[in-house]
């Protein structure tokens, strides 16, 4: 979501502890479900989820030691709404050199909302190769899903209507870290 | 993007645009699966009213490997040489429902004139008609360029490009100044006078008789291949003088700087505007040149047939 114009009022709901806070915890939880940190790939969807995944791979080798794999995975070309919009900019793809046959990769992006990025990055995962499992991490989950996805770990719940947006900033490209809900009725 | 005709219709922010789409489309040749589905259900006519194999089957993997329908149409063998007009073709086209239309014509203006006589809805893609312009060349040739002398980022600022030869009869020359001065660059072309066209002075370059001037200041040298097909008149008295006064040898290949690259559209005379030991240099890029080729005129249909025609320009 991009932290575009504010149509109204503007409130912070995760501040930079918080958003820290549930890095951390995504990064513990990774490790708790799959006992451990061997074939797990991380890969951030560009732009907000890029920065999160380094983050959490950062966390990911202090609590276990070793390196976990960490790439971006652009979408654009996977979407299913290309013919609604004039066609846009690519992102950068970089899938880690040890490629996704055999291991567990957890995909990542700042917010779930429809799913349908989520469906776009399940079919551009499986051009690159056959994971064993796929996993999904999110800092928000805001609701409103128009597909079957769900993801496996949340750094925060957050019920909204559907005349809000969730605007997520993140130091690597914003400046700042935090969370907000932009909009709506109050 | 609804066509593309002319190098000359796009802006410095439209071409590094295709130019960025292009560097992550290239990563798909290193992949397991060198497909992508943006392109599932539209329709692609290679439209070619001349010969053509690289740039032909360049356009079709480009179409193919985004996953749309390609259809050839070759003028040889078709309706065409039964006398068919340019118009009564391009309206079967439409009847079947082409989405783009890729064309090579011998006229300078075919392209034109399918895009905006009103006969097709679809976009279309210059690719080479007559001496006018062979857009697709020009943004791979500043790919290469980009990639080989600005890591592959921005524009071509302050980059001192060389294209020598033919220019009169040159569609690649034409459509390269107009895009490398757009982005920056400092073009030079170099050519006898017979082989310069009227207006030359109005281009946006710098104009010389002399090659030898401007090896030691040229970060690319890019030779234009002797178009023997398209000269009804002698335009130099001897492949041998040709060769002599604007040929690329090893010898002239010296005097360039250290890091210059060397540069061909393709199909090269060998020992007429390149001698055989420049093509297959290290520097010489045509292998690079080509397999760029692919990437970018899949950014281009991307770019055209990606999003949707409203809102487009």
């Amino acid at each position: 979501m991009d932290a575009g114009h504010t149509a109204g009022s503007s409130r912070i709901v995760l501040d930079a502890t918080d958003v820290s806070r549930a890095v951390t915890r995504i990064a513990h939880e990774i490790v708790e479900r799959n006992k451990g940190i061997a074939d797990v790939v991380l890969l951030g969807i560009p732009s907000r989820g890029l920065p999160l995944a380094q983050r959490i791979a950062a966390q990911l080798e202090k609590i276990d030691g070793g390196t976990v794999p960490c790439g971006s995975l652009d979408i654009t070309m996977y979407r299913d709404d290309l013919r609604m919009r004039p066609a846009r900019a690519l992102e950068s793809t970089a899938i880690p050199s040890r490629g996704v046959d055999g291991a567990t990769v957890v995909l990542v992006d700042d917010v779930l909302y429809s799913g349908r990025t989520i469906r776009a990055a399940l079919d551009a995962v499986s051009d690159f190769g056959r994971p064993r499992s796929i996993q999904l991490a999110v800092l928000v989950d805001r609701g409103h899903r128009e597909l079957p996805i769900r993801p496996d770990y949340v750094g925060k719940n957050l019920p909204t209507s559907l005349d809000e947006k969730v605007a997520v900033r993140l130091t690597e490209i914003d400046g700042h870290d935090d969370v907000a809900i932009l909009g709506g009725a109050e | 993007m609804r066509h593309l005709l002319s190098t000359g219709d796009l802006d410095a922010k439209e071409a590094i645009l295709v130019l960025d789409t292009a560097a992550e489309l290239a990563a798909l040749t290193d992949r397991s699966v060198k497909k992508l589905p943006t392109l599932r259900g539209r329709t692609v006519v290679n439209l070619f009213f001349e010969d053509s194999t690289r740039t032909r089957i360049s356009f079709e993997i480009a179409a193919k490997r985004l996953s749309a329908d390609v259809i050839n149409f070759a003028a040889k063998g078709s309706s065409v040489s039964k006398g068919e007009s340019l118009k009564d073709t391009a309206l079967t086209l439409e009847a079947m429902g082409a989405d783009a239309v890729v064309i090579r014509h011998p006229a300078s203006g075919a392209p034109h004139r399918l895009a905006h006589a009103g006969w097709i809805q679809g976009s279309v893609v210059n690719a080479g008609d007559g001496t006018h312009e062979h857009p697709t060349q020009a943004l791979l040739d500043a790919f290469t360029l980009r990639h080989r002398l600005r890591q592959g980022v921005g524009d071509l600022d302050g980059l001192r490009v060389t294209i020598v030869g033919d220019v009169l009869h040159s569609r690649v020359a034409r459509s390269n100044v107009l895009l490398l001065s757009t982005l920056g660059a400092d073009v030079t072309v170099v050519a006898p006078p017979t082989l310069l066209p009227t207006g030359v002075e109005t281009w946006p370059c710098a104009v010389t008789y002399d090659i030898d001037e401007v090896l030691p200041t040229s970060d690319a040298i890019m030779m234009l291949r002797v178009q023997a097909e398209r000269m009804q008149a002698a335009y130099f008295p001897s492949a041998r003088e040709y060769s002599r006064r604007y040929g690329l040898d090893s010898e002239r290949m010296s005097k360039l700087p250290q890091d210059a690259i060397v540069m061909h559209p393709g199909p090269m005379n060998r020992g007429m505007e390149i001698s055989a030991d420049v093509a297959d240099h290290g520097r010489s890029v045509m292998v690079d040149q080509v397999a760029n080729g692919v990437s970018v005129r899949m950014a281009v249909l991307y770019l055209m047939l990606g999003g949707s025609m409203e809102g487009a320009a």
